[in-house]
């Protein structure tokens, strides 16, 4: 009768949120893996052949997938540090306090919180045969030749990882500001009695203290590198000719346009399995702040 | 450091120039956008390229809204977003509560379960959760979008609550509690006015999360009438050539809310977006 007044009241307030996310995501969440050893059928009455493997096996022959992968990767090779380095670059011009710097920050901010299909449509109308880029390369720079951006794999992926760091700069932005106001304001000028020079302040002072925020600002964006899909679908939808896939396009091609949800669940568990993998290297290296230096 | 009346040195309008070239690029697109959403398909991919629209004309935003179906496609999103906005909050702030307010056998388990599912990407679920909204008959409906949106926002705002509510103070809750108060009152008419910032907070990031959600409807949603702002947009696209002032009046339309919300509740951006890196 006691355990049952203790225990009920809480378990009241988490058991309606609790329930949904069990069913919604934790059950998906297993069911992912236990597709992804069958060829899994969809529809009603046909039955699911167990492949053990074969999907795995399948996916580690499969040159596409290599191709998304390594598209993937070089997404997020090149917006991961553009994102980083801009980011705290305006951070730092913006950290003192002057009333332009709430505009600035609402100026900087504002592609972050525009949706993926608008600015993505927008990127692609810029990057168009005719439009603002070729524009502005044609009659600015003097380039000749008109480039077709999103005709072909590099200069296709120019355009996604430009788009890429154009989004994420308000995003890193604001969280180095945060942390910058966390810098201890007399280990500062401590620094600047001893004579530091505006280059030694950062790396003993700042630095340090912002080191929190900069490794969790790596992670995210290397997550959300890999997870990079609705701008890749929007601009080329993976053309041309599957040339600029990347792993979450080429997973909903597999899933939902050739209907094999078996290959589909294979793929998603793989990207899950690098995510997780990389997040883990990356807090090993980064856990001593020492190593910054 | 020096005050805003300071005579400029050099250094600072260095500063000012730099910030100001990138805020340029930042807007850029944004204003060409708006310029292009009042031109007629013939200029849209003039050269050399119209920044301000002439002829302008209003005629792409007459066909979005009157002639168009945006109206309903708006009114899906909102619906959409509100109810799912409403309901992971509140499932949030309720387990939130249970796990800062109560100590009970599995609660760490729990929470645990809670942050894998902070960690798993939306789309790596998106197969099974299909074959589950199938299972369910919601598919191509919108209870089929707000059921999974409320699900997929539970994780983080449940994080983020709970961290607020452990940080109130114990003593009104048990004042109340001695003076008879149910476990209910004391969340809604205590724990709950008092954790405003971070209610707003929760509410802000899962309405925008919403709001622009594309993934998941272009998986369920098939017919029309279901279609939200994201999806229907996407869909102007034609396979021959694009209706570019179409596309660009419909997207101001559908970021013109989000705007609104953010430059109303800026301060708690940015409290909600350092929750979790500066603390932590």
């Amino acid at each position: 009768m006691k355990l049952w007044r203790t225990y009920l009241p809480p378990a009241l307030f988490i058991a309606p949120g609790f329930l949904l996310f069990l069913v919604c995501i934790v059950y998906p969440m297993l069911q992912a893996v236990q597709m992804s050893f069958f060829d899994w059928k969809i529809v009603a009455g046909a039955t699911s052949t167990f492949l053990g493997l074969d999907n795995y096996v399948r996916a580690f022959n499969d040159p596409r997938f290599w191709l998304a992968l390594s598209n993937s990767g070089i997404y997020m090779a090149f917006t991961v540090p553009p994102q980083i380095a801009l980011g705290l670059g305006v951070a730092l011009l913006l950290k003192d306090k002057s009333p332009a710097q709430p505009l600035f920050r609402v100026l900087y901010y504002l592609p972050v919180v525009t949706s993926w299909v608008v600015v993505s449509l927008l990127f692609k109308y810029l990057f168009a045969d005719r439009g603002l880029i070729n524009f502005a390369l044609d009659d600015l720079l003097g380039a000749t030749d008109k480039i077709s951006w999103l005709a072909d794999r590099w200069t296709a992926l120019v355009a996604i990882c430009a788009l890429g760091v154009w989004k994420g700069i308000g995003w890193s932005m604001m969280i180095f500001l945060a942390a910058l106001q966390g810098v201890p304001k007399e280990l500062e000028e401590a620094a600047v009695i001893d004579g530091a020079n505006r280059w030694q302040r950062f790396g003993a002072v700042t630095l340090p203290a912002i080191w929190p925020a900069t490794i969790f600002v790596t992670i995210m964006l290397v997550i959300g590198g890999f997870n990079v899909f609705a701008s890749v679908l929007v601009m080329t939808n993976g053309g041309p000719g599957g040339a600029t896939e990347v792993l979450l396009t080429y997973m909903y091609r597999q899933a939902f346009e050739f209907l094999d949800f078996g290959y589909g669940s294979a793929l998603a568990v793989l990207l899950t399995l690098i995510v997780f993998a990389l997040s883990a290297l990356q807090l090993k290296l980064f856990r001593n702040p020492e190593a910054a230096r | 450091m020096s005050a805003p009346g300071d005579a400029m040195t050099p250094a600072r309008s260095l500063r000012l120039v730099t910030l100001a070239f990138g805020a340029l690029l930042m807007v850029t697109p944004f204003l060409y956008m708006l310029s292009t959403s009042f031109k007629g398909q013939q200029y849209v991919l003039k050269l050399p390229p119209q920044f301000i629209p002439d002829p302008a004309t209003l005629s792409n935003y007459e066909r979005i809204l009157v002639r168009g179906d945006f109206g309903h496609y708006f009114a899906n999103s909102l619906i959409v977003a509100v109810i799912s906005t409403a309901l992971a909050v509140l499932l949030s702030a309720m387990m939130a509560y249970g796990f800062a307010r109560y100590r009970f056998p599995g609660r760490e388990l729990m929470f645990r379960m809670l942050l894998i599912g902070l960690m798993i990407p939306a789309m790596m679920l998106i197969v099974p959760q299909f074959v589950l909204a199938k299972f369910f008959g919601v598919l191509d409906s919108l209870p089929g979008l707000i059921i999974f949106y409320v699900a997929g926002n539970l994780a983080l705002n449940t994080f983020l609550l709970r961290g607020f509510f452990e940080a109130l103070p114990g003593e009104l809750d048990q004042a109340m509690q001695i003076d008879g108060a149910s476990h209910w009152r004391r969340f809604w008419n205590l724990a709950l006015p008092l954790s405003r910032p971070a209610l707003a907070t929760a509410t802000i990031f899962t309405f925008l999360a919403t709001w622009d959600e594309f993934a998941w409807a272009l998986t369920i949603i098939t017919t029309p009438e279901n279609q939200t702002l994201p999806i229907a947009i996407a869909l102007l696209q034609g396979p021959k050539g694009t209706q570019w002032g179409l596309v660009f009046a419909a997207s101001i339309i559908a970021i013109l809310p989000v705007i609104a919300v953010f430059l109303t509740f800026q301060r708690h951006f940015v409290q909600g977006l350092t929750a979790g890196s500066v603390k932590g």
